[in-house]
């Protein structure tokens, strides 16, 4: 994986601070490397100050405080023109006034490029998003999918290095989000090029990306690769925004090694791994995935904690079954299990006892 | 019987009121419709208890044109400029007065010798004379003052600009004026292809001299703004500024073009017989007198000049102000309808194309 | 097929081999019909209630309209009171030297005109066409009221020389045809010679064809003013942020707020040689005192208030249209490399066009058609056309000509809008 070193990081973020009112800060010293050819998400909830980085770095927003650099080159006071970075909008921006194939001829006009180039150059990028056809269409004519292939063949025709993406698949419905996904995806790795994707849609951004920087806040809570950043929360923030978790409240007991015993307020101990808590008698916050959640004692390690807990629902989802269980004085505990030929059948006010491994079980900061 | 005839006379006012009776009558709005209001239609009312409705229109002509086209005549009187009221008197719009049915002055002579000459026509009955006359801004000049028409095409003794309605009627008969016609003799000479050509001559020379005016308010604004030095104006308009406004202005009575405006009745008029009996009224000796407390035009009458008396602000001798006065008629041009019903439209568009030439 | 595999919303036709068999309804009758009968009653009920508007317009607009047109081309005053001459003129060749029945016919026609009050009806009608002969009729009705002897032609040529004039029997043989285009020869500054050639009047007389040039002139150059000068107004309206957009946009609508005359009024305070902002001039030295600028009672008088007034009706649209268009337009032009200058130029000015087109026309139709502030500040070379019209309309009470000159006032709007239906296209007109 790649490196935190600033020096030779294709873009690179410095102290970079932004305020819009001189009051507060939307972007709170943000550190961050991205490599060359990397596909890197900024995820985070609306408000979070990743568009603002986004923004920051295609040239549409300056920098209060800090430096920005695209391949070793501070860009902060280059104008957007100049940066030639390509730019997917999240209502895709193509000019409604133009044809799809005036729309991508346009950066090439712009740079001066001469007629017969540009057409070769506008059929390879339609044909790189199988709309040649299209060439002499309309935006309106067009579906909201076929827009937005044009919108990524259009950032991509003049051959940027770096691509940004802003929500490019919001106004998407469910299918064709997924199918462009796939599609991104397969063009980043086609074209080699430096990706920065911004999404509030966390399966999205566990999808396509090498990494994915967590925002909340003005900050950075977690820059780690999909499967870290899912299995390894850094915080109970990121533990809580990427996929569903179940938090139990409690305070360290006692420490053996990483594991951490953890009795919990609605009564009961369980096991934890210590994560961003070092102290005996520290209140914590223990997060646990539903699908690592165990209910029979042969699936748990040999010695786990385990405590009672009572089956509110089962709520039959095809591929799984999904129990809502009261746990340690919380019922809104939820556990997956797998729908495979004999699969034990829970009812509702049957009483059981669950585990799990004890690195699946993270004891974080607490929570407000 | 004779009590009831007794009871009827005493009661005229309220039998009419009882019937809710009515009179619209149009005329042009602003001081002068005021002086209407005052000096007849409120006497009338106290008297016959017919209700008067006053209704404001930038030219009354207009509108009773269109009322008779469209054959739904809702005014009763209108009160119109000489050259309109025969124009459509001619046409056939309007009723023809009899001039025995008018009151006779005070002394008993018969209306037809009392009016001034012009003021009886076949379909109307003149209620005032009013003129357009030069005045000057007293402030402007130094040592002499301007005195006659000619002056008033002297720029370089009296420097300044001038004001000038943007009509060609009350602009050439100045020129040729000032260029020494007699008043008599203007319509002859203005006949002749030769004597329009003179009077344009005269207007070029101070063409570049000109702020052109158009609606009557205008000329008084410009005086006083001190954007013209002198300018034709209406009298009663001018009159105002001085006495009410106390505006350092003088009037010229050379080259004074008077006009005069009569009220007519439509043939179909609604309320016929209260629109009689409010003509009757309104052009009687005492009540033509009474307008000019006032506004500053003069009673169509020669028997109301004796009963003229004090502006309403109780000091100013209305008199000298009238354009009927001995020496406002030295030098007057008066209207010529027929002449300007002939040659208005040509004379217009010659006096646009004049103007847009440079 | 890939394309197909890869992109669910493309369209995927298939056409049933075949025509389309006619489809019915449930109960059997034809699809259409049913359709057809079902929506009849909506359609109605929606008809009902646009019923009183179209009745209201046809009322007070349509038909007055309709009417004032018709008058351009339609005078009956000469031939409905003239009958017997008319019959004459009918029945002879253009040119024909009238006889003795044409001079009979002209004197019955005259004597029964002089009777009803008719014959100035007449002569104002032939005033139109030859001017200083609406006193020929009036004076000649008045000598015939005790009736006419033979020969006519030497009583009538006694009474005035001027019925010997074949330039006026010229002009009232084409008179005796109700129906006429010399009120629109007149509003081109043409006329019919003595025999019956269309000419150009006298030099000295012709005004409306420089009038209408003028009239268009201003107009486009107002027009193109109030885009200059609102342009950018109505995309700061556009772009700040509301409460200082409100705040301005009542700045923008306040001349919408005030009564014309007085708009029109402090034009005349501010600019008159005497007024304010010459005084500011003299007073800081910019020009000397005897060197005041005429700003006012000419054509750019009328340019400046007219400007001024009619630039409301060029920013509501502008605006409206300005505010939805999505910033992020301009952004992408940028960060495909479109300078700010280009990516105004190329993105955002095209997409402003709908309502570019809107103000304009609204502006320049408007302009067109303006009187009351080019009458009041326009001095002698500000007039427009309208201000003519006007003039007929209230002061000649020449209204066939004055109908004339307004319908080919909005014939020329009307082809303009033709123009820019072929050009812009309407449906692509935003007024808001």
């Amino acid at each position: 994986m790649l490196d935190d070193r600033h020096g030779d990081a294709f873009v690179a973020f410095e102290h970079v601070q932004k305020s819009y009112d001189g009051q507060t800060l939307v972007v709170k010293d943000l550190n961050l490397a991205i490599g060359k050819g990397e596909f890197l998400t900024m995820l985070g909830p609306s408000g979070s100050g990743k568009t603002t980085c986004l923004m920051m770095l295609a040239g549409f927003e300056t920098a209060t405080h800090g430096e920005i650099r695209l391949a070793g080159r501070p860009i902060n006071q280059v104008p957007p023109h100049k940066r030639g970075i390509g730019m997917v909008f999240q209502n895709y921006a193509l000019f409604p006034h133009m044809t799809v194939g005036e729309n991508l001829s346009f950066p090439l006009e712009v740079r001066g490029m001469a007629k017969p180039d540009r057409e070769a150059r506008v059929k390879r990028a339609l044909d790189m998003v199988q709309m040649g056809r299209f060439i002499s269409r309309r935006p309106a004519q067009l579906s909201g999918g076929q827009q937005q292939r044009i919108a990524l063949a259009r950032a991509l025709v003049f051959d940027p290095e770096l691509v940004l993406m802003d929500e490019p698949l919001g106004a998407l419905d469910k299918q064709l989000r997924e199918h462009m996904q796939f599609e991104i995806k397969h063009l980043h790795e086609e074209l080699g090029i430096t990706v920065v994707y911004v999404t509030h849609d966390q399966g999205e951004a566990l999808t396509m990306s090498d990494r994915i920087a967590v925002f909340n806040d003005g900050r950075i809570q977690q820059l780690a690769p999909p499967a870290e950043l899912y299995e390894r929360p850094g915080n109970s923030f990121v533990a809580s925004f990427i996929g569903e978790n179940n938090s139990l409240p409690g305070v360290i007991e006692e420490f053996q090694g990483d594991k951490a015993l953890v009795r919990l307020d609605g009564g009961g101990v369980i096991d934890a791994t210590a994560v961003n808590i070092r102290e005996k008698g520290q209140r914590t916050t223990v997060s646990i995935r539903p699908e690592r959640v165990e209910f029979k004692p042969e699936m748990m390690p040999p010695g786990a904690h385990t405590i009672e807990a009572k089956v509110a629902e089962v709520v039959y989802m095809g591929d799984i079954l999904r129990a809502r269980l009261a746990v340690a004085g919380s019922d809104n505990f939820v556990m997956k299990m797998r729908n495979t030929i004999g699969q034990t059948r829970l009812e509702p006010g049957q009483v059981i006892r669950i585990g799990w491994h004890p690195q699946d079980a993270r004891a974080l900061e607490p929570t407000a | 019987m004779k009590t009831t005839l007794i009871l009827s006379t005493a009661l005229s006012g309220l039998a009419f009121a009882a019937t809710a009776q009515e009179v619209n009558v149009v005329s042009w709005g602003g001081a002068y419709e005021t002086s209407q209001v005052e000096a007849y239609n409120k006497p009338f009312t106290a008297e016959t208890g017919i209700r008067v409705n006053m209704i404001a229109a930038d030219n009354p002509a207009t509108p009773l044109k269109a009322q008779v086209e469209a054959g739904n005549v809702t005014g009763d009187v209108f009160d119109v400029e000489v050259s309109d009221a025969i124009r459509l008197c001619d046409e056939g719009a309007l009723m023809e007065i009899d001039p025995a049915m008018l009151p006779a002055a005070p002394d008993g002579t018969p209306a037809v010798d009392d009016f001034v000459p012009g003021a009886l026509q076949d379909c109307a009955v003149a209620n005032i004379v009013w003129g357009t006359v030069i005045s000057y801004n007293t402030t402007k000049f130094e040592g002499e003052m301007p005195q006659t028409a000619a002056d008033f095409f002297d720029t370089e003794t009296f420097p300044g600009k001038r004001g000038l309605p943007r009509n060609p009627k009350r602009t050439l008969y100045l020129a040729l004026i000032a260029d020494g016609v007699p008043a008599a003799e203007i319509y002859d000479v203005l006949g002749t292809d030769e004597g329009v050509d003179r009077a344009f001559a005269k207007l070029d020379t101070i063409k570049n001299d000109v702020v052109w005016w158009e609606a009557g308010a205008q000329p008084v604004q410009l005086l006083a703004d001190g954007e013209v030095s002198m300018t034709t104006v209406y009298n009663g308009r001018v009159f105002d500024a001085m006495v009410a406004e106390n505006q350092p202005f003088e009037i010229i009575w050379d080259g004074q073009y008077m006009d005069m405006d009569m009220f007519v009745i439509p043939k179909d008029a609604p309320n016929l017989d209260a629109a009689v009996e409010y003509l009757k009224f309104a052009t009687d000796t005492q009540r033509l007198a009474d307008q000019a407390r006032y506004i500053a035009y003069g009673p169509a009458r020669q028997s109301s000049a004796s009963l003229v008396g004090l502006y309403q602000d109780g000091v100013t001798e209305m008199a000298p102000h009238m354009p009927t006065s001995p020496e406002a008629l030295e030098n007057a041009v008066m209207d010529d309808p027929e002449f300007w019903a002939d040659r208005d439209a040509e004379m217009v568009e010659r006096f646009n194309a004049w103007l847009a030439s440079s | 097929m890939a394309n197909v595999a890869l992109d669910p919303h493309a369209a995927v036709v298939s056409t049933a081999s075949g025509g389309p068999a006619a489809l019915t309804s449930a109960d059997g009758t034809p699809l259409a019909r049913a359709l057809a009968r079902s929506q009849r009653r909506a359609r109605r009920r929606a008809f009902l209630l646009v019923l009183p508007l179209l009745a209201f317009i046809l009322i007070t607009f349509v038909v007055p309209i309709g009417q004032m047109l018709q008058r351009s081309f339609y005078n009956a005053g000469f031939s409905a009171n003239m009958p017997q001459v008319s019959a004459w003129f009918a029945e002879t060749e253009r040119g024909t030297d009238p006889d003795d029945a044409a001079w009979a016919a002209l004197a019955a026609d005259l004597t029964a005109a002089a009777e009803a009050r008719t014959v100035a009806m007449v002569g104002t009608r032939i005033n139109y066409d030859l001017s200083g002969t609406r006193s020929l009729f009036t004076s000649t009705g008045r000598a015939l009221r005790g009736g006419i002897e033979p020969p006519y032609r030497e009583n009538l040529l006694e009474i005035d020389q001027k019925w010997g004039d074949p330039q006026l029997w010229s002009v009232m043989r084409e008179a005796s045809r109700p129906v006429t285009a010399n009120f629109y020869l007149a509003a081109v500054d043409r006329a019919r010679d003595a025999e019956g050639n269309i000419v150009q009047v006298d030099e000295r007389q012709r005004v409306y064809t420089m009038l209408f040039g003028r009239t268009f002139w201003l107009s486009l150059v107002i027009t193109a003013l109030t885009f200059v000068l609102g342009f950018p107004i109505a995309h700061l309206l556009a772009t700040l942020p509301l409460r200082k957009s409100n705040l301005l946009m009542i700045l923008v609508l306040l001349p919408f707020w005030t009564s014309l005359l007085v708009r029109t009024t402090s034009w005349m305070v501010l600019l008159q040689q005497q007024g304010v902002v010459n005084d500011l001039l003299v007073w800081t030295g910019i020009i000397g005192a005897s060197g005041r600028l005429q700003m006012i009672y000419n054509q750019t008088g009328t340019i400046i208030a007219m400007t001024h007034i009619l630039l409301p009706f060029m920013i509501l649209p502008l605006y409206s249209v300005m505010r939805t268009i999505n910033p992020s337009y301009v952004r992408a032009a940028r960060s495909l490399g479109a300078s700010s200058w280009t990516a105004f130029r190329r993105v955002y000015f095209p997409q402003t066009l709908p309502g570019l087109g809107a103000g304009a026309l609204l502006v320049f139709i408007l302009a067109v058609g303006y009187y009351i502030t080019p009458a009041l500040v326009g001095g002698s070379s500000g007039q427009l056309i309208s201000n003519m019209i006007a003039m007929h309309m209230t002061s000649t009470l020449n209204w066939s000509l004055a109908a004339a000159l307004a319908a080919l006032l909005l014939a020329a709007v009307l082809v303009l809008y033709w123009v820019y239906d072929r050009m812009v296209g309407i449906d692509n007109l935003k007024l808001g």
